[in-house]
């Protein structure tokens, strides 16, 4: 039996922001459900089945499928738990997507969340960390991702203001996101005289701690036309996993023919190659991307073949990832403004469709038809899927 | 309708969760760690297929399975193949006081690198490609804090 067709039919996001002490996590879990499930004009009873995920470490709460039945939606019905990191989001995004393509399941509910407010996010995400080789030595997450913001500047020759350049553009896009948790714009001067946190990584580089939901209806084409809103298609999925370890990133890439930053580019190939892509710059319209900071607006865009490596800096710099430049990365403002983390991958899907349905309100790129999303996390894992709202001919994969 | 921030305090509840755990290291990693404890020796495994030596040890091979040749000697030094300095000093994840920073290591002999700490460096003095040593505690109890940092080698560029 081929595999469905699979459209994004509703969408819901809550308010991003640093704590949202009103509700607690199963309140806000269901903020987002209630908000797509509008959206759809469904109703909870029409849900077959529901995907959810978060890092169970950031709230102390292991069992958060069954935990969250209530806001969930899940009271009666199939619901699983995915949980891979930073990836987390587009994971759950990728289980709704296999969930219906596989034909067992019309209409599935994929649903990410977090409270960062209610952990200490550097010591919790230590806990995901290998417990002789990594735990004993290891930063968290801003001394990991300054260990590939130096490695990147010692190999391209990119500068500090360089990555600054994305930051000010994620930040600044943030203004027309009314979700976003930072709305604020910063010049690059600005943005070079916040303190370093690990050099050459500053705080103005970074994505804040966030709270916040999103959930997300996905449908066979079998019914897909049913709904108030065009269906915005998924296109095609793909992701890759490298070896577990904080180091392996940085040197294993140069093990047996290693690439620079492989599970991204062997992803990339993946998914290109299925859906048709040799020009990521032309013929994406819009890109919602997983940037945790802002080196990876330079490195990510390399790997994902936007640009040759080391023409990331010029790339940008042109202005053609700028709103109103030839391919827009991050319209709502990002990760840099946003970062629930079990919610960030999904909501790069959730804004996709968004602008490829013409939804986004102000932040929507005129006439955008097909968007490339994101997740990214752990040891340099990497989750990519394009939405367009072009019916594909055939369930590509 | 009100701001409900305006009435009402939301109640917070303090927790901690602390449990006790005995991870088990293994035969590979049991060896490891007592040379490195006993001896201040570091080991790697070579898969025989790939040709590839892991430092930290693999028992197999991640790539094709094929069980690793234990062990092959390591030198205490290598490359410093990535690098930061901690400029926020977090008390209680923060491992050593002063300037430290967390770098990237290939040892001499191995293939993959591992994640340790910096110290005993100037301002500038860490280079991509540069190369450090390890530097061992006084009291070893078998983890990888045996080696307290790695510093860079005097007088090599
Ligand atoms: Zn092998």
């Amino acid at each position: 039996m081929a595999a469905k067709r699979v459209g994004i039919v509703g969408v819901g996001m809550t308010l991003q922001s640093s704590a949202r002490r009103d509700v607690y996590g199963i309140e806000l879990i269901n903020e987002a459900v209630r908000a797509a499930l509008d959206d759809a004009r469904m109703t909870r009873k029409d849900i077959d089945a529901i995907v959810i995920g978060n890092m169970d470490h950031f709230e102390g709460i292991n069992y958060v499928d069954t935990w969250s039945v209530d806001g969930s939606g899940a009271l009666g019905k199939p619901i699983m738990k995915m949980t891979t990191g930073g990836t987390t989001g587009s994971t759950v995004a990728m289980g709704a997507y296999y969930h219906v393509a596989s034909g067992m399941f019309d209409r599935v509910l994929a649903i990410g969340w977090e409270k960062n407010s209610e952990s200490d996010t550097t010591g919790a995400i230590i806990t995901a960390f290998d417990p002789f080789w990594d735990r004993p030595t290891f930063g968290g997450a801003v001394a990991g991702l300054a260990l590939e913001a130096t490695q990147y500047m010692a190999e391209t020759g990119a500068t500090e203001e360089d990555a600054a350049y994305v930051a000010v553009r994620d930040r600044k896009n943030a203004l027309n996101n009314p979700y976003a948790h930072l709305r604020m714009e910063l010049n690059i001067e600005a943005i070079m005289g916040t303190p370093y946190l690990a050099w050459p990584v500053k705080l103005g580089d970074m994505c804040p701690r966030t709270d916040g939901a999103c959930a997300v209806v996905f449908a066979s084409e079998d019914i897909a036309g049913d709904f108030p809103n065009a269906p915005a298609w998924v296109h095609g999925v793909a992701d890759r996993h490298l070896w577990a370890y904080t180091s392996d990133p940085y040197v294993n890439q140069h093990v047996k023919g290693g690439t620079w930053f492989p599970a991204m580019e062997r992803a990339t190939a993946e998914l290109y190659g299925k859906v048709g892509i040799t020009d990521p710059l032309e013929q994406f319209d819009v890109a919602e991307l997983y940037l945790p900071y802002s080196f990876a607006g330079l490195r990510y865009m390399e790997s994902l073949g936007f640009c040759e490596r080391a023409g990331a800096p010029a790339l940008v710099r042109s202005g053609a990832t700028d709103m109103g430049g030839k391919c827009p990365v991050n319209p709502s403002g990002g990760v840099l403004s946003s970062n629930a983390i079990g919610a960030t991958g999904l909501l790069r899907v959730a804004e996709a469709a968004l602008q490829v349905q013409g939804r986004a309100g102000d932040r929507q790129v005129p006439g955008a038809s097909l968007a490339l999303a994101t997740g990214f996390g752990g040891c340099y894992w990497s989750d990519e899927l394009v939405i367009g709202i072009e019916k594909p001919e055939r369930n590509r994969g | 309708m009100d701001d409900w921030r305006e009435s009402q305090e939301i109640l917070v509840m303090d927790g901690r969760i602390k449990v006790p755990y005995t991870w088990s290291a293994g035969e590979v990693g049991t060896s490891y760690l007592e040379a490195l404890r006993d001896e201040k020796r570091f080991l790697g495994t070579r898969c025989p297929n790939c040709d590839i030596v892991y430092h930290v040890p693999r028992m197999h091979c991640p790539d094709c399975f094929t069980e690793c040749e234990r062990y092959v000697e390591l030198a205490g030094q290598g490359e410093l193949v990535t690098w930061t300095v901690a400029r926020r000093h977090y008390p209680p994840l923060s491992p050593l006081g002063g300037r430290f920073g967390y770098g990237v290591i290939k040892l001499d002999g191995a293939d993959t690198g591992f994640l340790h700490l910096l110290a005993e460096f100037e301002e500038g003095e860490l280079v991509t490609g540069g190369r450090v040593e390890a530097v061992f505690a006084d009291e070893r109890e078998g983890s990888m804090l045996d080696v307290k940092y790695f510093r860079p080698v005097k007088g090599v560029e």
